[in-house]
């Protein structure tokens, strides 16, 4: 493969590289007591949730940035960060509300709010920057007893479930990036689904990066009760920027007795341009707990943006007959990093799990798996498969591995399998003879290669993922 | 032989057998068919001893032994022999290791000497010829990377190194062209006596053109819901099992 | 922990440096400042995780710094030698090389030269200058530091270009004392171009004292030279074996490194090789076989630096009653290490609920042309497997025990040496019966 074609294809621009000119709220840049105070003023939160907020702030005070994970960050400023920014207007009632900016935005983004996902059955909680927008099919859920609303809706109207539930999986001293996200986030998703029902819709939220400096520090709270089913999409872009944005989220997700919940992630956040400036910094703590029997959670996730990815979305199976699943595709092209995975604790007997993780690795990128898989002593019969392939497109970028595998019981049967190659140059050679071009050929491969982790994508999440992946990667050939 | 009174077993708490019963007598062959999911691989493993299965009820007797009772490899050591369904790869265990190790505990329940490693070859090379064995696969581990037809050829011979009394071979036929099918049921023919009998489960009836049974059986949801002799099994092949489930189910 | 060493050093440096050689001594008090600084390796470095050494490094332990001679013949008492092999046979008494040879080993090749570190820095004080300290120093790590500071003697072994050990060099080491006892050592060994040798390391202890030995063994491997390193552990649970073993491999050559610990307490090996030329070939094998209280922890790492290399790595462990076992597997290509094949395998099975396994491989790849691959298995005997077994009549206990050998089989037959491979397969075997793995015919061990 000629190193011109490779250059050629691997410059591709960033499609969503924009900005909305939108006013926006922000509050003056820094952290201190008082910005988070000042946060949690803004959003009228009650006594409990600036307390949680300010033991957040204390602890993190204490940590240091973890420094395992095989990336290479530069020092992060927190104090040149603005930790809030909220579109000026009020949230509005009805879609000829919205600011037509806003709605353009979606709509270059190709997500109408309205008429095209209603189509689709999508219900679309639009996060912009920090505030949540606008949630639609808000009253059709609220019918059958659902809750999905934003987080900050969901504090002042059912403080008995988020006071119950924030923080249950992931413990505001868990890590540097969840528990700065404990003091200062502003907004994000909540969901409950009550005992028995099946949401008949995909929820889905999209997440964007708009304002000049402004972290994003959203957290998102799933509970699906008993015998419940859910499938929800999150989906992110956010616009060109040469400064380094922050990206610290938390996602919870509680999975009561025989109930499922399926987590589906297209990140697209701006990867920084071809020399590796600006993009974002995405350190997400995901975690869900499959806590009652018969419970079943699945994480699907596929990466192609940000700077630098640290993101490893876990599942702790502590009821009996529970599993879990982690499907993962990262693609890391220019200067981008990954370092992402999952961890799977095995708790109760006869719990499974399932990974598959896909990487595929072009530029001078630098791309990681990291998994856990623990079984506990009690956890009789457990299983779990992990299956970890690396895919390199080009000499100058890196693939890793590092599974980690701790069985504590007999009973388990635990297997890793990895693999880690180059774009097949047979397979190239055969699509040109019939006509296809190279940067085809490698989007049709790389396309191939993802199949098995894009076909557990919702339908029109997968069209989107597919064309990401042919986008991010446009034939880059070594 | 063998005599089974109200047969009763389950796995993982699912009842599989539901008061089976069935006798057999030396010299004899009979055939269990059934449909898909009647329980007649059950009835193998439950008969071997596989401790995957529970027997909740009935009693089975083997020569006047309690059979229950026995461990799977006392069992084998009694005479009973079972061709499995899907033979398992055992890597890393050499063929020869393997049938020498039971030939000689074989040889040891009896209160027998050892084989001496001359005899054992010796006898080996003569069974081989039965099942028309090639001799690399001797050399290879227990079933690995064997074709299907392989597998169960390395199955009859190990049959006659054992020399059961009981020899139950469980869908023997699935898998096989003709041509192996051919082989196998030879096999089976040649190691026939009247002092021994053999329970052959299948799906079809094409294998007892082969090995011609005294008593055909339907197994059907845990039980035995019809018997006659080698015409059933034509009857069967004709008229499918829809007719007999509905004989069952309707009464 | 480390103070009463860093006071041990303060006290008695002159005399450590005495009773050692020039070519140690000139690494000592930089290797002695690195340890200073990095202390013992704890659990909470991502590289020492999986072994806690605090229980092993707590223990009051006796160092032998003015190398005071140790009252024992190993030739009068030690018949261990492999029946059916013949050796070129050295001892090393703790951490001193035993200075009466075999006079078997008169007959070695021109130009081969077995002997102290100690005796060749006096002797061929260049060969030592070249290479002594020049993988070692350049890691940093507490104990490799520690062994840097202290060691004062150690294994050297010489061959020449192009010359063909005909008989594997057996190295055995004993530990031998009546009160607790460190033990540290320094190995040496080089191959020049085309150079071939087998060299057979052997780990016994005598006394039902406490042992802790720190070992380094640097392996130089010269372009075409084939080298093949086997370890063999056998020893008792009061031993903390911490072992490092750095082979550099110039262009073509071939090095074979297996390691099979049997019986002991806490192990620690850790192996580095490097792939510095195009074209070599590289196997790194393990076996452990572990029960009651025992660990062991192997930490490998095999670094491609040169393209048109292939690597095969594969661990076995056997695990039952509280022991707990360890593996990492670390795969490096370099970014031009183009054309690099490396495959890895890592399998292990808990014979109890107590028993436990921690395994990480992991691959880093900065080359696109390479085809690598690690697969890493945790469970138990294959139940339908011993059922089948039992079908033909084959006690459940015997059939346990076939699939546990047939599973260590692969290990064993990376064994070079035919006579050997033998008995080390016979010692496998009754080390899973459950006999004692002892050597037959050692007088020392009973």
């Amino acid at each position: 493969m000629s190193a011109d074609i490779l250059q050629e294809v691997t410059q591709n621009d960033y499609k969503y590289g924009f900005t909305t000119d939108i006013e926006t709220d922000i509050i003056p840049i820094g952290l201190s007591e008082d910005v988070v105070r000042l946060i949690s003023k803004k959003k009228n939160e009650p006594q409990w949730m600036l307390d949680f907020r300010l033991k957040a702030y204390r602890h993190w005070l204490t940590m240091k940035m973890p420094e395992w994970a095989h990336l290479n960050i530069p020092e992060i400023d927190y104090q040149s960060i603005a930790y809030y920014a909220a579109p000026r207007k009020n949230a509005p009632k009805s879609l000829d509300e919205v600011d037509p900016e806003l709605i353009k935005t979606f709509e270059k983004l190709g997500i109408p709010l309205e008429e095209r996902m209603a189509l689709s059955g999508i219900a679309v909680d639009a996060v912009m920057d920090s505030v949540s927008v606008k949630t639609t099919f808000k009253e059709s859920l609220g019918k059958l007893g659902i809750i999905f609303c934003s987080f900050s809706e969901a504090v002042e109207n059912h403080p008995d479930l988020v006071q119950k539930y924030m923080s249950s999986v992931v413990p505001y001293t868990d890590n540097f990036f969840a528990t700065l996200n404990c003091a200062v986030f502003s907004d994000g998703s909540f969901v409950y689904i009550p005992k028995g029902v099946r949401c008949p819709m995909e929820l889905s939220t999209y997440f964007r990066i708009n304002a000049i400096n402004t972290g994003q520090f959203e957290r998102t709270l799933i509970i699906a009760d008993d015998d419940s089913y859910v499938s929800y999409l999150e989906g992110c872009t956010a616009p060109m920027r040469d400064e380094n944005q922050l990206h610290a989220a938390i996602v919870e997700i509680v999975a009561m007795k025989n109930a499922e919940v399926k987590y589906s992630t297209v990140q697209n956040w701006y990867p920084g341009d071809k020399n590796g400036n600006g993009g974002v910094y995405n350190f997400v703590t995901k975690r869900g707990i499959c806590k009652g029997e018969n419970s079943k959670l699945s994480w699907t996730q596929v990466e192609t943006g940000s700077a630098i990815t640290w993101k490893y979305p876990s599942c702790i199976l502590l009821g009996d007959n529970s599993s879990a699943e982690f499907y993962s595709v990262a693609v890391t092209n220019h200067h981008q990093q990954a370092d992402t995975g999952t961890k799977m604790l095995h708790i109760g007997k006869n719990t499974s799990s399932h990974i598959l993780s896909k990487g595929i690795s072009a530029g001078v990128s630098q791309n990681s798996y990291r998994g856990l898989v623990k079984i506990n002593p009690a956890a009789e019969n457990a299983r779990n498969f992990s299956q970890c392939d690396s895919l390199l497109l080009g000499d100058k970028c890196g693939a890793h591995t590092f599974p980690y595998m701790e069985v504590n019981n007999d009973t388990a049967i635990v297997e890793h399998e990895a693999t880690t190659s180059k774009i097949n140059e047979d397979q190239i050679f055969y699509c040109n003879q019939r006509g296809i071009s190279t940067e085809d050929a490698v989007g049709l491969i790389v396309n191939g290669y993802a199949k098995d982790v894009i076909n557990k994508l919702p339908m029109e999440f997968a069209v989107e993922a597919q064309k990401l992946l042919q986008i991010t990667l446009e034939g880059s050939v070594g | 032989m063998l005599e089974i009174k109200n047969l009763h077993a389950n796995i993982n708490g699912k009842e599989i057998l539901k008061g089976l019963s069935l006798s057999v007598n030396a010299g004899e062959v009979h055939a269990i068919m059934g449909p898909n999911g009647a329980g007649k691989s059950t009835l193998s493993s439950v008969l071997t001893g596989n401790p995957a299965f529970t027997v909740t009820e009935g009693d089975v007797t083997f020569n006047g032994k309690n059979l229950l009772e026995l461990a799977p490899e006392d069992r084998s050591r009694e005479g009973i022999f079972l061709s499995f369904q899907y033979p398992v790869e055992i890597p890393g265990v050499s063929m020869v290791n393997f049938m020498r190790t039971a030939v000689n505990e074989h040889r040891k329940y009896k209160n027998l000497e050892p084989m001496s490693a001359s005899d054992f070859l010796r006898m080996q090379r003569e069974k081989k010829e039965l099942v028309e064995m090639d001799n690399k696969l001797a050399n290879r581990s227990v079933n690995e990377g064997f074709s299907g037809g392989e597998k169960k050829r390395n199955e009859i011979f190990q049959m006659a190194m054992l020399d059961p009394k009981l020899s139950i071979l469980d869908e023997t036929d699935s898998g096989l062209d003709i041509d192996a099918l051919r082989i196998v049921a030879n096999g089976v023919n040649k190691l026939k006596r009247p002092d021994n009998a053999s329970i052959v489960i299948t799906h079809y009836q094409r294998l007892l053109d082969y090995i011609v049974p005294d008593f055909v059986h339907v197994l059907y949801d845990g039980r035995i819901v019809k018997s006659g002799g080698k015409e059933l099994a034509l009857e069967l092949e004709e008229r499918g099992y829809d007719w007999i489930k509905q004989e069952v189910d309707g009464k | 922990m480390e103070q009463q060493y860093i006071d041990l050093y303060t006290a008695h440096h002159e005399s450590i440096k005495k009773h050692s050689a020039p070519a140690m001594n000139g690494l000592r008090d930089a290797s002695f400042a690195q340890f200073e600084k990095l202390g013992f390796p704890t659990v909470a470095l991502e590289n020492y995780k999986y072994t806690d050494l605090k229980e092993s490094l707590s223990i009051d332990y006796g160092l032998n710094i003015n190398r005071i001679p140790i009252p024992v013949n190993p030739y009068d008492v030690f018949k261990c030698d492999v029946p059916g092999i013949h050796s070129y046979l050295y001892f090393v008494v703790n951490d001193g090389f035993y200075p009466v040879t075999d006079p078997r080993n008169t007959q070695l090749p021109d130009g081969v030269i077995i002997g102290s570190v100690k005796e060749v820095a006096a002797t061929h004080p260049e060969l030592l200058k070249d290479y002594f300290g020049k993988l070692s120093s350049t890691k940093e790590d507490g104990l490799i530091a520690f062994n840097g500071a202290f060691a004062q003697d150690g294994f050297f072994m010489y061959v020449p270009e192009n010359v063909v050990l005909d008989k594997p060099v057996q190295l055995v080491n004993i530990m031998r004392a009546d009160v607790d006892f460190m033990a540290v050592s320094h190995n040496v060994i080089i191959l020049e171009k085309g150079a071939k040798a087998q060299l057979l390391v052997c780990d016994h202890t005598v006394d039902e004292v406490r042992f802790l030995s720190n070992r380094v063994t640097e392996v130089f491997v010269a372009e075409n030279a084939t080298y093949e390193h086997y370890k063999l552990e056998n020893t008792h649970n009061k031993t903390t074996n911490l072992s490092t073993l750095l082979i550099d491999q110039d262009a073509s050559s071939n090095v074979l490194a297996n390691v099979i610990t049997l019986h002991n307490g806490v192990t620690r090996n850790m192996i580095e090789i490097d792939v510095d030329g195009e074209h070599c070939e590289t196997s790194l094998c393990g076996m452990v076989i572990g029960d009651k209280n025992q660990q062991v922890d192997n930490f490998t790492s095999i670094i491609h630096n040169k393209p048109n290399c292939n690597s095969r790595e594969l661990f076995k462990y056997v695990l039952d009653d509280l022991a707990k076992g360890a593996f990492t597997g670390k795969l490096y290509v370099a970014k031009d290490a183009q054309k690099t094949a490396a495959f890895q395998t890592n399998r292990n099975i808990l014979l109890k609920k107590t028993a436990k396994m921690r395994t990480k491989p992991q691959l880093e790849i900065y080359a696109d042309d390479v085809k690598c691959s690690h697969g890493a298995t945790i469970g138990s005997l294959d139940e339908t497997a011993l059922f089948y077994m039992r079908q033909r009549g084959i006690s459940a206990d015997e059939a346990r025990l076939l699939l546990m050998f047939a599973f260590t089989n692969d290990v064993i037959e990376n064994i070079r040496i035919p006579a050997l491979q033998d008995r080390i397969k016979m010692l496998v075997e009754k080390r899973l019966r459950g006999e004692l793995s002892k050597c037959e015919g050692c007088v020392i061990c009973q």
